[in-house]
């Protein structure tokens, strides 16, 4: 542990802390570009330099390790001299529009150019500029305002995993770009907007849009994948202009996915913003009123047996305790928050939750991957196993197809027999589980969807017991789930109850005309051609699939415009705030489900927010706060069957679009067209 | 004046066979195995004592930096490799090294290598000397096949690969992390130290980088003892040197000496004087073009070492001695150095990348006199902010020339300036 000084104060740091870190800890500032704490130390942009005590030259604080006995001195006026100077020579070539760049308003240079800056320039040759570039419909590269810190070549390296961008050239004529115009084909690529110190990268969506003044900042929770990542969501009016991520080490870290950043143009598209009832074989618009009297006299004097309700991938919990509770009191008994078909053995919490944590990945030497692509499936999650793959001694099993991810691993084989043998521990993967200190598996959400899935969940229980993947300390079984709702559905038990029917039974039910009432509380994902001649109520924000084929459709609230609880893959419990009002009618979903009960003759029991919540905490205690996701106990789990012999597949064909909101995003259809190659196979003539 | 028997470079001019039994006849690879037998300690204390001081610009201590390589092996690799990307405009002593005296350099390859415990030696030799790539190649082979090098390496039980490699061209490639770099196979750019390479270097184990001239002096320097190495020149400025006087000079050459010669007794005695005489001198630049310029009053009897020069404010750097009679346009010549500065920089470090072509563009406008007289003053800040900023002395070597230019020839941009203003008022 060296001890040094700064400024005067004593400090003592542990190994290896660089001396701009010690200076951080000791509350002062030093101005930098290209150093940033979660990527390599390249010591290129000169701005944080520092005087050492017996050395005759400013050093770059960024790079230097603290050492015993160190005397460093931040004020005085050599290192004033030098930062100007850095900065004055940062500037020269800087083209200095800052009216018409994005980054005004949240630019590091144009902060640090007030503390550093002149106020006016003495460099009066011509400023060099360089053409521009096209990085893929996410990015905007305007490249003469780069000032060469290489953060984003260093995040593509080192956090996407993807080598696309590289510095050409020498000197000044150095320039960032990608080998050789192609774009950046990363998941992750948005986050290189945030990297980027001055406006040379920014989001090319947002671009020419809003001014960072001008906009609300609403900190809430992402739904479009089980992660629940952090975010940011910054509104003008009604209007969500952007998604940026927020710091949580133990979800996102500071990164968020390419859809959770751009999809958010998604929600001003094919928005459901009035009740609509079918008259005539069409959807016609109608008041509120005639919407709930629609449903109120079709569901008069239905048995509860023949009611059934869904609940989708992007719901809050408040809704669907909602729905629970309003379908418990009409008597049905049939329920289900798997949309996807999926039959696993759902009593047990350590069965279907993320046990491990995502956090808990960095500290795993041994990882199993089963019928998943968490790259595509939870972009965050894997970037966490990349962040452990890059310290070194981290070894990767995948059983399913082959897959591009940012790490090397085995292919174990395709189907469900290698997670047979491993169970049995005659598998050769099996012996590298057994010998690693930490060691976990990641049970894909799309092999619990097969027919099989009871029988897969059992074998892979199996697996983390024959490999012995549970220890005191120490939990290595993991489901990756897709959906932000499912975990909290789970949890709160929005399940078939006693001799109810679950999502498979009910559309078997519904064709059979066994079911005559359907309430798709935002489910989109299912076959709705199955869904027979039974009435449906739907309701949700986005006119997809459910919307479609529904004989009421009740508007409610996408996830920036309600509040609304929310429990990710790893049973954290997160609460998401509404960052905007509802569109045009639309309202909050517990609301109108509170409303339609009071119709029904069903009154549920409340009227605010905190008395849902406090409903919600009633039915599970797990609700009632805590923001760590709880333990859950080692309890059998699964049901004994034996596993088909198809080969898993994946649940997506592609990262953009998996859900309403994504599908309705423009952003999202362009990169389908610039990232995923198309099926008929492009031919050299296209654009 | 250095005597004949106390030159290290015997066939500097290649009057001789540069081939293995001509170099054995000259006194090379005699003994090897019995210096090698001495042991580690041994060889670096000798040169430790021989008080060489690297001859690549830096004039860093050999043996200290040889002391700092890990004592004890953890099994892995250690290397060392020896720079001869010799690229500093105005020297070519390693070239002649290279093409006619490959063996010194191979021998001292050994002793260096047993030195620092190293288990494979690496030369990185600039790509355009492509007849010096072959003799050195050829050197090497005949090492190998006379065992003097390879697997137990002249029978001394130690064991040695060299492997030459040709570099690309680029200047910066000189710079001692960058070859590393370049020879990992990545773009040439500095890296950031610490770590040094002692500690991480090559493929992040620990090197040792040295000159071909600072190796090739160590096998003379072990036969003949530190002693007789330390006895020439001056303290601290020890041993002899080769010079590249080239420029206004009678007879341009490569010449070893002694450290410490009056630059006057090294141009007028080796280079057949300055052309048109000695009163013709308007400036040298003493030690390759990085190195500040200093004018014909400092040159009467400016020593040429490490001291010496430091005391005019120049530096001895790699001994290039560029000499300017009153013919030249010193700030023509300055401002082409600036260009090569510009033109060579990483581009890695804000300060070199953005400074280089300012100061160039300046430059350019100060030969023909269209500035203000204040921007000398700028051009001399600018260079201050460059020199001491950067992750190598790149930026140093930018600025230094520029330094020298304005503290000496002031009156001469001002003089241009006033010129200019005159004839655009006419």
């Amino acid at each position: 542990m060296p001890k040094l000084t700064i400024d005067g104060t004593e400090i003592e740091v542990e190994a290896g802390t660089s001396v701009l870190q010690a200076c951080e800890q000791l509350g002062i500032e030093v101005p930098r570009f290209c150093y940033h704490e979660r990527l390599s130390v390249a010591a290129n942009c000169r701005m944080c330099l520092v005087e050492m005590e017996r050395s005759p030259k400013p050093i770059a604080s960024c790079s230097m390790p603290c050492a015993d006995g160190m005397v460093i001195r931040t004020n005085t006026e050599q290192v004033q001299r030098a930062r100007k100077g850095v900065m004055e020579l940062i500037l020269i070539n800087h083209p200095l529009d800052c009216p018409i760049c994005d980054q005004g308003g949240e630019c590091d240079l144009q902060d640090q150019a007030v503390a550093y800056g002149f106020d006016r320039s003495r460099y009066t040759e011509e400023k060099r500029s360089v053409n521009d570039k096209d990085f893929g419909p996410l990015i905007n590269a305007e490249m003469t305002r780069c000032i060469h810190c290489t953060r984003c070549i260093r995040f593509c390296e080192e956090i996407a995993g993807v080598s696309v961008l590289g510095a050409v050239g020498r000197g000044t004529h150095t320039e960032v770009t990608t080998y050789v115009g192609r774009t950046i084909d990363s998941e992750l690529s948005g986050n290189l907007a945030d990297v980027c110190p001055v406006g040379a990268l920014t989001s090319k969506p947002y671009r020419f849009t809003a001014r960072p003044w001008e906009l609300r900042k609403t900190e809430t929770i992402d739904v479009l994948d089980a992660v629940g990542s952090n975010i940011r969501v910054d509104t003008r009016g009604g209007e969500v202009m952007r998604v940026l991520p927020r710091l949580n080490e133990d979800v996102n870290e500071e990164w968020i996915s390419d859809k959770t950043r751009f999809a958010c143009d998604g929600l001003k598209r094919q928005r459901l913003d009035r009740p609509y009832v079918r008259r005539d074989g069409r959807l016609q618009p109608a008041s509120w009123d005639e919407a709930l009297a629609a449903v109120a006299t079709r569901l008069a004097g239905v048995a509860g047996t023949r009611i059934a309700g869904l609940a989708g991938d992007l719901v809050d919990a408040e809704a669907m305790v909602a729905l629970k509770d309003l379908l418990q009191a009409l008597g049905s008994p049939n329920m289900d928050c798997r949309q996807d078909g999926a039959r696993f053995d759902a009593l047990e919490r350590v069965g279907y939750l993320f046990n491990t944590t995502i956090a808990g990945i960095e500290q795993a030497d041994a990882i199993l991957l089963i019928g998943t692509n968490p790259r595509i499936e939870a972009p965050l999650v894997n970037a966490r196993i990349r962040k452990r793959y890059r310290e070194g001694g981290l070894k990767v099993g995948v059983i399913g197809p082959q897959l591009e991810l940012t790490y090397s691993y085995d292919h174990l084989g395709s189907g469900p027999e290698v997670l047979t043998a491993l169970a049995e521990g005659t598998h050769p993967f099996a012996a590298v589980l057994k010998a690693a200190n930490r060691p976990m598996l990641i049970l894909g959400a799309g092999v619990l969807a097969r027919d099989d899935g009871p029988a897969l969940q059992a074998a892979a229980r199996q697996v983390a017991v024959t490999a012995n993947l549970v220890r005191a300390d120490w939990n290595g079984f993991n489901v990756l789930h897709l959906a932000a709702a499912r975990v909290g559905g789970l949890d709160l038990g929005f399940l078939p109850q006693a001799g109810g029917r679950d999502t498979r039974g009910i559309l078997e039910g519904a064709q059979a005309g066994e079911i005559e009432v359907v309430y798709l509380l935002g489910a989109d994902e299912i076959d709705a051609s199955r869904l027979g001649s039974a009435f449906v109520i739907y309701q949700g924000h986005h006119g997809d699939r459910g919307a479609h084929r529904a004989d009421v459709v009740l508007p409610g609230a996408a996830y920036t415009e309600k509040n609304g609880t929310y429990v990710n893959t790893e049973g954290r419990v997160q609460r998401g705030r509404m960052a905007v009002f509802p569109v045009g009618e639309a309202r909050e979903d517990w609301k109108i489900l509170r409303a339609l009960s009071e119709r029904l003759g069903h009154r549920l029991p409340y009227d605010s927010l905190a008395q849902v919540r406090d409903r919600l905490a009633a039915v599970n205690p797990l609700f009632a706060g805590a923001e760590n996701p709880a333990s859950a106990l080692w309890r059998p789990f699964g049901q004994s069957g034996v596993p088909g012999s198809e080969p898993f597949q994946p649940p997506f064909d592609t990262f953009y679009m998996t859900d309403p909101i994504s599908r309705a995003s423009l952003t999202m259809a362009k990169c389908i067209d610039a990232f995923v190659p198309s099926r008929e196979g492009k031919t050299g003539t296209h654009g | 004046m250095l005597r004949d028997e106390d030159r290290i470079f015997t066939n500097l001019y290649g009057f001789e066979s540069p081939g293995l039994r001509a170099a054995q006849v000259r006194g090379d690879w005699a003994g090897a195995k019995e210096l090698l037998l001495k042991g580690r300690d041994w060889v670096i204390s000798e040169v430790k004592d021989s008080g060489l001081r690297g001859r690549g610009g830096a004039g860093f201590s050999t043996g200290l930096k040889w002391s700092f390589m890990p004592k004890k092996s953890d099994g892995g690799p250690v290397y060392l490799v020896v720079n001869a990307d010799e690229g500093e405009p105005g020297t070519c002593k390693d070239r002649d090294i290279l093409r006619h005296d490959p063996h010194k350099l191979v021998e001292g390859i050994l002793y260096a290598s047993f030195a620092i415990g190293a288990t494979a030696a690496y030369v990185y030799v600039r790509g355009e000397f492509i007849r010096e790539i072959q003799r050195l190649q050829a050197a090497v082979d005949e090492a190998y096949e006379a065992g003097l090098i390879g697997r137990n390496a002249c029978g001394s039980g130690y064991d040695l690969d060299v492997y030459v490699h040709t570099g690309a061209g680029a200047y910066i490639c000189g710079e001692e992390t960058a070859l590393i770099e370049s020879l990992e196979g990545k773009k040439g750019q500095p890296r950031s130290k610490p770590p040094f390479p002692a500690q991480a270097g090559l493929y992040y184990r620990p090197t040792t980088v040295n000159n071909v001239e600072t190796i090739a002096a160590v096998p003379t320097i072990l036969r003949r003892g530190a002693g007789w190495f330390a006895g020439i020149g001056r303290p601290k400025n020890t041993g002899t040197k080769l010079f590249c006087i080239s420029g206004h000079v009678n007879n341009p050459c490569n010449v070893e000496e002694a450290m410490g010669i009056p630059l006057r007794e090294l141009i007028d005695r080796h280079a057949g004087g300055v052309r048109g005489g000695w009163d013709n001198l308007l400036a040298v630049i003493p030690g390759g073009s990085s190195t500040p310029v200093i004018p014909r009053a400092l040159c009467d009897t400016v020593l040429m070492d490490y001291d010496g020069l430091s005391e005019v404010k120049s530096a001895l750097g790699t001994a290039g001695v560029i000499v300017m009679d009153k013919s030249t346009d010193i700030v023509r010549a300055i401002a082409r150095l600036s260009h090569f500065y510009a033109h060579e920089s990483c581009g890695q470090c804000t300060p070199c990348r953005e400074g280089t072509p300012w100061m160039a563009l300046m430059m350019d406008r100060l030969v023909e006199g269209r500035a203000g007289v204040e921007e000398i003053d700028l051009l001399f800040e600018i260079s201050k902010q460059i020199e001491g900023r950067t992750i190598c002395a790149l930026g140093d070597a930018a600025a230094w020339p520029i330094q020298g230019l304005i503290r000496h020839f002031r009156p001469e941009l001002e003089r241009r300036i006033a010129v200019a203003r005159q004839s655009a008022a006419a």
